[in-house]
């Protein structure tokens, strides 16, 4: 495994330097396939899992569109390494804590992942910093090209790309872009927001958070409908409609509190500031409220000293996982708060 | 019922026709009624089309019962499986279980049944064509018979059968 690379470095698709990157963090598209002529996952035994994932696997990595790659085994690795690829993104839940033989192949610069036997037999991802969901379709449809000249995906003529439920069928498309919402929270619009994206067959899930509890007013918001709707305007909804608007809203928000509640806005800024920079043990839970803080601090130009940059890295680096393989050992939770205190005061003193 | 005007065969035709409010009625042989210029034969297709789209809407309804009851032959999936565990067994599955997967793919996507997008390598573009106006036509045909437009609900079944 190439983890401990992994885990010091800022994930490529926390950059900074991308459209609209002061509310959106990153830009996701994921497509489902599966193998014709096999069982979808929870008919197959361990033998036709790993059939699967040896067919899937050689065909990905023969790929030579895709660079540096490498490949992980995850039914293999530990729970902690299997945590960190969840931290950074790179796989699912579900695939980490899957039964039998699956794997996920991960580009070196982190924005292209294949996950093999999650729900489906393939999960191919692509990544991209700020809004950037074109560059993301005309990558992930290439790659999708080449493997299936390589292998036959289970198709029908009538319902597309065939998967294991069959909410993902058609086009088996899921976009998904990551918001940082501060001042849609502190304004009380979310619901608003939540309800208009009900409305327009959307979901919105908290990103760092467990199920739909967000953490740090983090938010990713994706598709549904996969059936009687082309790859291409699904994009293009998120690209000129869905994405611009809710930015638009909440730089609204960010403005009205810049002009009404300046003090409430730097209070909240200067203790979460505070806080980090003092405190002596802290839970991640904690860590990632007072970084979004900060993170809307710098974006709306109330903190000039520290970069956008070391925030996006704290985020990543202060999570369980990453705090473990950088210490080189399992950490038990009041290790870690010790720890996370310590990296974020070496980083923000 | 003998025929009103020969008076000799059985009146197989029965009209009614109401002019300015006043309803006459008419019982005449087929040789009759077609001297009379009556077009009896777009009264059969209605006929022959009404019972066909009932007997559909019947095997509609057994098909779902059947289904109820079956497991797949690829991978031993059930519906009561399904309804469990929310994934499905196979590709195959969603043959056997058409009728009830096919509510459930119409509501999760927004009314949709029909795929439009992308096409993997190896796939005809014809193949999906034709698929895509059979679907087409199978809709217009249900909204003709709910409009009880059966004139062209008609059409569109002749249609859709030689396509077939």
């Amino acid at each position: 495994m190439r983890l401990n690379q992994l885990s010091l470095k800022i994930s490529q698709w926390f950059n900074t330097e991308a459209p609209l990157s002061d509310v959106v963090i990153s830009s996701r598209i994921r497509l489902a396939r599966n193998l014709a002529g096999h069982k979808f996952l929870c008919r197959c035994d361990d033998a036709e899992k790993q059939e699967i994932l040896n067919i899937l696997k050689e065909t990905i990595l023969s790929l030579d569109q895709l660079g540096d790659i490498f490949f992980i085994d995850i039914s293999h690795g530990s729970d902690v390494e299997r945590d960190l690829l969840v931290e950074r993104q790179l796989i699912s839940r579900n695939l980490a804590a899957g039964i039998g033989p699956r794997g996920a192949v991960i580009a070196g610069n982190e924005l292209f992942t294949a996950q093999i036997n999650e729900e489906d037999h393939l999960r191919l991802s692509t990544l991209a910093p700020g809004l950037n969901l074109d560059k993301c379709w005309q990558r992930i449809n290439a790659i999708d090209d080449a493997v299936s000249r390589k292998v036959k995906y289970a198709f029908s003529s009538k319902y597309g790309f065939l998967t294991a439920c069959p909410t993902n069928l058609g086009t088996g498309i899921r976009v998904s872009v990551m918001l940082h919402l501060p001042a849609l929270k502190m304004t009380e619009q979310l619901k608003q927001l939540f309800e208009s994206a009900k409305d327009m067959n959307l979901t919105v899930r908290g990103l760092f958070g467990e199920g739909t509890e967000a953490v740090g007013d983090f938010f990713q918001i994706s598709n549904q409908v996969t059936l009687g709707i082309c790859e291409e305007k699904t994009v293009e909804q998120f690209m000129s409609l869905i994405i611009p608007k809710i930015v638009e809203y909440e730089r609204l928000a960010r403005d009205k509190l810049l002009a009404k509640d300046t003090t409430i806005l730097d209070d909240r800024i200067s203790r979460a500031l505070a806080v980090l920079k003092n405190a002596k043990l802290i839970s991640s839970h904690e860590a990632m409220f007072l970084l979004s803080n900060l993170r809307m601090g710098i974006n709306m130009g109330r903190i000039k000293e520290i970069s956008i940059d070391t925030i996006n890295e704290l985020f990543l680096l202060t999570q369980p996982a990453h705090l473990q393989i950088n210490k080189g050992r399992s950490l038990d939770a009041e290790q870690r708060d010790i720890l996370r205190a310590e990296t974020l005061r070496a980083k923000l003193n | 019922m003998q025929c009103e005007l020969c008076k000799v065969k059985a009146a197989t035709v029965h009209l009614t026709e109401i002019i300015d409010g006043r309803r006459t009625e008419s019982h005449l042989c087929q040789a009759c009624a077609q001297k009379e210029g009556i077009s009896i034969k777009s009264q059969l297709s209605l006929n022959e089309l009404l019972s066909s789209l009932i007997a559909a809407h019947e095997q509609t309804d057994e098909q779902g019962a059947a289904e109820a009851e079956k497991s797949c032959p690829v991978c031993g999936m059930t519906m009561d499986m399904f309804r469990k565990q929310a994934v499905l067994g196979c590709p195959n599955d969603y043959e056997v279980f058409g009728k009830t997967l096919e509510q459930l793919i119409e509501k999760a996507h927004d009314g949709n049944l029909m795929h439009k997008g992308k096409i993997p390598a190896g796939v005809s573009q014809e193949e999906v064509s034709n698929t895509n106006k059979k679907e087409e036509l199978k809709k217009q045909l249900d909204r003709a018979v709910a409009a009880e437009d059966y004139e062209l609900a008609a059409k569109l079944r002749d249609q859709l059968k030689t396509m077939q």
